[in-house]
């Protein structure tokens, strides 16, 4: 094909950093004085002050709401993993009895609707007296990374050629250590890639917080900014805050580790 | 089957045994019971937890609430994800040949789609707030998006574009890198215009790509709820109340568990014939490749 002109790709960029910015208002509108947020024009403001972040700091349930999300989502994806990796061996290497049907199931419950689980979760977390504890959201949370897991890392484990792991059968490894020394390193990418994703969608995950937390004990990041509270009036400045560091894990991931977020978003519905 | 495929066998289920009955516990478990639950009348509240029966479908087939919460549903669907397959396309064609930033580009995209929905509704809650809104200062209009009943659901919408397109940018794009340009040099070679091009290289080659993207954003978009219940509740007059979110009421507000989960189930079944679709499509591709 015919190279493009600089200036077409220069423009393209110019478009995406306009698609951005829903983003990057909110962005300067969490350093805006109080006084300016409701005045525009001018879009920017006179000078740019903290006092938002200040405000959410030591005045709201944000600080706590962040430790919560990131227990919770590191939680959630080590649990995940656990469970998953090990199923995702066997699946792709062993004769696992009735592997269609479970794979089928296994693909199935990663688009299973929140809406409709949510309900038998509520009863199952009241009767194991959970509510409004990290247990609750880590296994309500797996129930979608879990599979989710299972289901790319089989995808992947599947490349790894059997005459290694024969070989290392010949060696007299067992199942477990051809896992640990032949697996596991084959496809460390694809599990990076894999368990960012799952904490990513727990990071980001709303509806199992909102119900199962009741007070900010357990109230995950999303929940506490859905119920960011303003008395008489709403804090734009502060909900802008609270919004921007909200947005930080997924900002580092979509810039620092965006080749794995790549790897693992494509794995999941390409068949290359 | 000999001794030696036996103890396979039993080590296999070694390995798949503690994700097999957690997610038996965690999502076989529940999709199974919330079935059991919409045929009962549960009211924590009053002690009340008795049979029904079909007593909550026959209610939802004439409950207009239900019929509107389905068309809103429905309509939601249909115009997010046809805008979005549209952009999506569009902005993946757009980014194929850049040479500039790639990584940038990619960045500036892929952060609407890895944003938490409630941060989503609360962007899209400041842009349209009628007097300070970025669109309505940058329109030159006075509108109160949020609050019209005839405006909630376009808004509702474009936010939904904004959050999911990148999802199918990126799919199309990926697709695109793996065309050999030879393709295109003997395309070029026959004297194809662009569009001939587009229309008889790039599109039947995208066409897998398009489908497998199309119905999982219908999955998804079906399914969605935190944009709405922050950013609209519903509302204005139910305008842009959607099953899950009339679900959600049901269950947790006027807390019916029984009528919560029979909507949960409309959701669910909705859920799996796209589901059953996709896993049939992805088998053909299979069996094609």
């Amino acid at each position: 094909m015919r190279r493009r002109p600089l200036i077409v790709d220069l423009a393209v960029l110019a478009c995406l950093v306009l698609y951005a910015v829903p983003f990057l208002w909110q962005l300067v509108t969490s350093f805006k004085p109080e006084s300016e947020l409701l005045h525009v024009p001018p879009l920017l403001p006179s000078r740019l002050t903290l006092a938002h972040y200040g405000v959410v700091f030591t005045r709201s349930a944000m600080p706590r709401a962040l430790g919560n999300s990131l227990g919770v989502g590191a939680l959630t994806t080590l649990l995940a993993c656990a469970l998953g990796v090990p199923a995702a061996y066997a699946l792709a290497t062993l004769r696992v009895p009735a592997a269609g049907a479970l794979m089928l199931g296994i693909v199935a419950s990663t688009a299973f609707p929140q809406i409709a689980t949510v309900s038998p979760l509520y009863l199952v977390m009241r009767a194991l007296g959970l509510r409004d504890t990290w247990a609750a959201l880590v296994l309500a949370d797996a129930s979608f990374a879990l599979p989710f897991v299972i289901w790319l890392m089989t995808r992947f484990m599947r490349e790894v050629p059997r005459e290694l792991s024969e070989a290392a059968a010949l060696d007299g490894a067992g199942r477990w250590r051809t896992l640990a020394a032949i697996h596991l390193p084959l496809t460390a990418p694809g599990l990076a890639s894999v368990a960012l994703l799952a904490f990513l969608f727990a990071w980001n995950e709303f509806l199992f917080a909102f119900t199962f937390t009741a007070t900010e004990a357990s109230r995950t990041v999303p929940v506490a900014l859905a119920l960011f509270p303003g008395v008489f009036e709403v804090p734009w400045g502060d909900i802008a805050a609270a919004s921007i560091l909200a947005s930080v894990p997924p900002v580092l991931i979509v810039i620092g580790l965006q080749r794995w977020l790549v790897r693992g978003l494509l794995a999941g519905a390409l068949n290359e | 089957m000999t001794a030696r495929e036996r103890g396979e066998r039993r080590a296999a289920l070694g390995f798949v045994a503690p994700a097999v009955l957690t997610l038996a516990a965690l999502t076989a478990g529940p999709a199974l019971w919330v079935f059991w639950l919409s045929l009962r009348q549960r009211l924590p509240v009053f002690g009340i937890d008795r049979f029904t029966g079909l007593a909550h479908y026959a209610f939802l087939a004439t409950d207009p609430r239900f019929w509107s919460a389905t068309r809103v549903t429905v309509v939601f669907t249909v115009a997010s994800v046809a805008l979005e397959l549209l952009l999506g396309l569009g902005i993946a064609l757009a980014l194929r040949g850049q040479r500039v930033g790639r990584r940038s580009a990619l960045a500036l995209l892929l952060l609407a789609w890895a944003l938490p929905g409630v941060v989503t509704a609360r962007l899209f809650e400041w842009l349209y707030h009628p007097a300070a809104g970025l669109v309505n200062v940058v329109l030159g209009l006075g509108l109160n998006w949020l609050g019209d009943p005839c405006l909630a659901l376009p808004a509702l919408v474009l936010a939904d574009v904004w959050r999911t397109m990148p999802f199918v940018a990126l799919f199309c794009y990926a697709r695109l890198l793996t065309i050999p340009p030879a393709l295109y040099e003997a395309a070029a070679v026959d004297g194809a215009e662009r569009l001939a091009t587009f229309r008889f290289v790039t599109l039947p080659l995208l066409a897998p790509v398009l489908l497998v993207t199309l119905l999982f954003r219908t999955l998804d978009a079906l399914r969605a709820f935190d944009l709405m219940y922050v950013l609209t509740g519903g509302g204005p007059a139910g305008m842009t109340e959607t099953l899950t979110v009339y679900a959600y009421r049901s269950l947790f507000q006027t807390l019916r568990l029984g009528f919560g989960s029979a909507i949960g189930v409309v959701v669910f079944t909705l859920v799996m014939l796209v589901a059953a679709a996709y896993v049939m499509v992805l088998h053909r591709q299979e069996a094609a490749a």
